[in-house]
């Protein structure tokens, strides 16, 4: 039998890392219910994974090959627990079985078609997004049990050392054991309360991708992609929930600009400078759909409207003639449903291009006096912007210098500072 | 499992009318019959004010007696509940009902479970 050579061994083991990637969490979500530990379902799937990398090159990639690795991980259970002379492990799961088909037909909620078997990998979600966890932890135990990253990869994404990730996610099994959070899908009048934080979490690993918080590198595109896959999931698990439909057509429009948004030695290109050519047509097209499920579904919805304004960028052909005055009526409502100084900070800069300059002004300078903001970059520069075509150019200097001082990222800074220099030495006219 | 539901909120005189109290108390009420209903309550019982503190510590085999609570907080323990529940999810919707949730904080906790106890 001859093995695999060089390239096409490294191919193939980047094809089964692929399957293993696409698989998990269905399998591994399975496995935590019969199971009911997490530690055990997470190592004897690595078993069944060390095993298929063995056998299925030889043999060839199973049809199913979901089912495959859960029975040969249930097998790798037992062989474990055995090893370990008990059946009781530490970190037992409370499994909660599901009404619709375990409990009380009077119990049952009519407005589940009765065919909906809740997805395993709900549970999973669901569980490591519980609110009852820091969101540090949620965001930590979902990239690694979900997704199944790895500590020293989600380590370095968040800059910390993998020790300190390592016992955060181990402290947050700790407490999922210890305190009883249950292994359950939330019932639907749980949901909304339940989803918030989850999609909360989500999209803090998109952030953290798209634009990373700290560090000479703008963009950490991994991150965002991962973030995408589990919108991607949720989606799936949740196909009428507004919010995560829209969550998903947020973050891909948002990704369909990383083309464009760095300069081949890593410096910031803002949205109004962008090479539009440059950003990926079917991403936004697919999130375009999207943007229509999801304000049929949640109409009033924090992400269906933040979308629906990505989705104003993305149909532009360029920043002047975006349809600034539909973008204003899309704040206008956003800060009506989820009113925050950056959604207000957001909407002057609409205001702005739709002509109305000085009320813009007005808007951010009141901002800037009521203090939320103080340490937000964005809010200096916006203002150090409006100050300039107002024709306020040591004013706006001024910001500029504010807005650079506050940012960490270092190719924010650079661009600060260019701005900046811009004020203080204008073109002759 | 066994969850304790700590309920701080600030000390305060009550206020509003007789009959505002009256409903206030009344509430209490119905919220500890309805854990007894649901077959989940343990114990509960309010506590007398802070004022009625004395806290005890025993250091190098002296023992100290002071008047008052054992730290000065802005939320105090006012009562407790003990309930058992199959899950957190439980145990934090029963807080939720909690009269004291909607002006204090209800801090929920598992007991620990000793094996063999």
């Amino acid at each position: 039998m001859t093995e695999p050579r060089g390239a096409t061994a490294r191919a193939s083991a980047d094809a089964l890392a692929r399957v293993f990637s696409d698989e998990r969490a269905l399998v591994l979500a399975a496995l935590v219910r019969s199971l009911r530990d997490l530690d055990l379902a997470e190592d004897s799937f690595a078993d069944a994974c060390a095993e298929a990398t063995e056998q299925w090159p030889v043999r060839g990639v199973p049809d199913n090959p979901a089912a495959w690795l859960m029975t040969v991980a249930k097998r790798r259970a037992i062989d474990r627990m055995r090893r370990e002379q008990t059946f009781a492990r530490k970190a037992r799961l409370l499994v909660v079985p599901d009404v619709a088909i375990d409990g009380n037909p009077d119990e049952l909620d009519l407005d589940r078609p009765v065919s909906a078997v809740p997805d395993d990998r709900l549970r999973l979600v669901f569980t490591c997004c519980h609110p009852a966890l820091s969101m540090q932890a949620q965001v930590a135990l979902t990239l690694r049990i979900v997704l199944g990253l790895s500590t020293a990869e989600i380590a370095r994404a968040f800059l910390v050392p993998e020790s300190t990730m390592a016992q955060r996610i181990t402290r947050a099994k700790r407490k999922i054991h210890d305190a009883g959070i249950p292994y359950r899908v939330p019932l639907d009048h749980e949901l909304p309360d339940r989803l918030t934080p989850a999609l909360a979490a989500v999209y803090l690993v998109f952030n953290e991708g798209y634009s990373g918080s700290a560090g000479a590198s703008l963009v950490r595109r991994g991150l965002a992609a991962e973030a995408i896959r589990l919108g991607r999931l949720l989606v799936d698990l949740l196909p009428d929930e507004g919010e995560v439909i829209g969550l998903l057509a947020l973050m891909l429009l948002q990704a369909s600009r990383l083309p464009s948004r760095t300069t081949p030695d890593g410096g910031l290109v803002t949205l109004p400078d962008q090479d539009r050519t440059r950003w990926d047509r079917p991403m936004i097209d697919e999130a375009l759909v999207l943007v229509e499920r999801a304000l049929r579904r949640a109409p009033h919805g924090v992400h269906p409207l933040q979308a629906a304004i990505a989705a104003l960028h993305a149909q532009a052909q360029d920043h002047e003639t975006t349809d600034w005055q539909q973008m204003v009526l899309l704040y206008d409502e956003l800060a009506r449903v989820a009113p925050s100084p950056v959604v207000g900070l957001n909407r002057a800069v609409a205001v702005a291009m739709a002509g109305r300059v000085d009320t813009a002004l007005v808007e951010v300078e009141a901002l800037v006096d009521a203090g939320a903001l103080t340490g937000y970059h964005l809010l200096h520069a916006t203002h150090g912007e409006l100050l300039l075509r107002a024709g306020r150019a040591d004013d706006a200097a001024d910001a500029f210098t504010r807005a650079a001082a506050l940012t960490d990222n270092a190719a924010e800074r650079h661009h600060l500072e260019g701005r900046r220099i811009t004020a203080t030495h204008p073109r002759p006219s | 499992m066994k969850y304790m539901l700590l309920i701080y909120s600030e000390e305060t005189e009550p206020t509003g009318t007789e009959a505002e109290q009256a409903a206030e108390m009344q509430k209490w009420f119905a919220y500890s019959e309805a854990l007894v209903d649901a077959g989940v309550m343990v114990s509960g019982e309010p506590l007398q004010g802070t004022e009625t503190a004395t806290t005890v510590r025993v250091r190098n085999d002296e023992r100290l007696t002071i008047d008052g609570p054992f730290a000065e907080t802005k939320e105090v323990l006012g009562g407790y509940y003990l309930i058992d529940v199959p899950h957190l999810d439980d145990a934090l919707k029963w807080a939720a009902q909690c009269p004291g949730a909607a002006y204090g904080s209800i801090e929920v906790r598992p007991l620990m479970e000793i094996p063999g106890m």
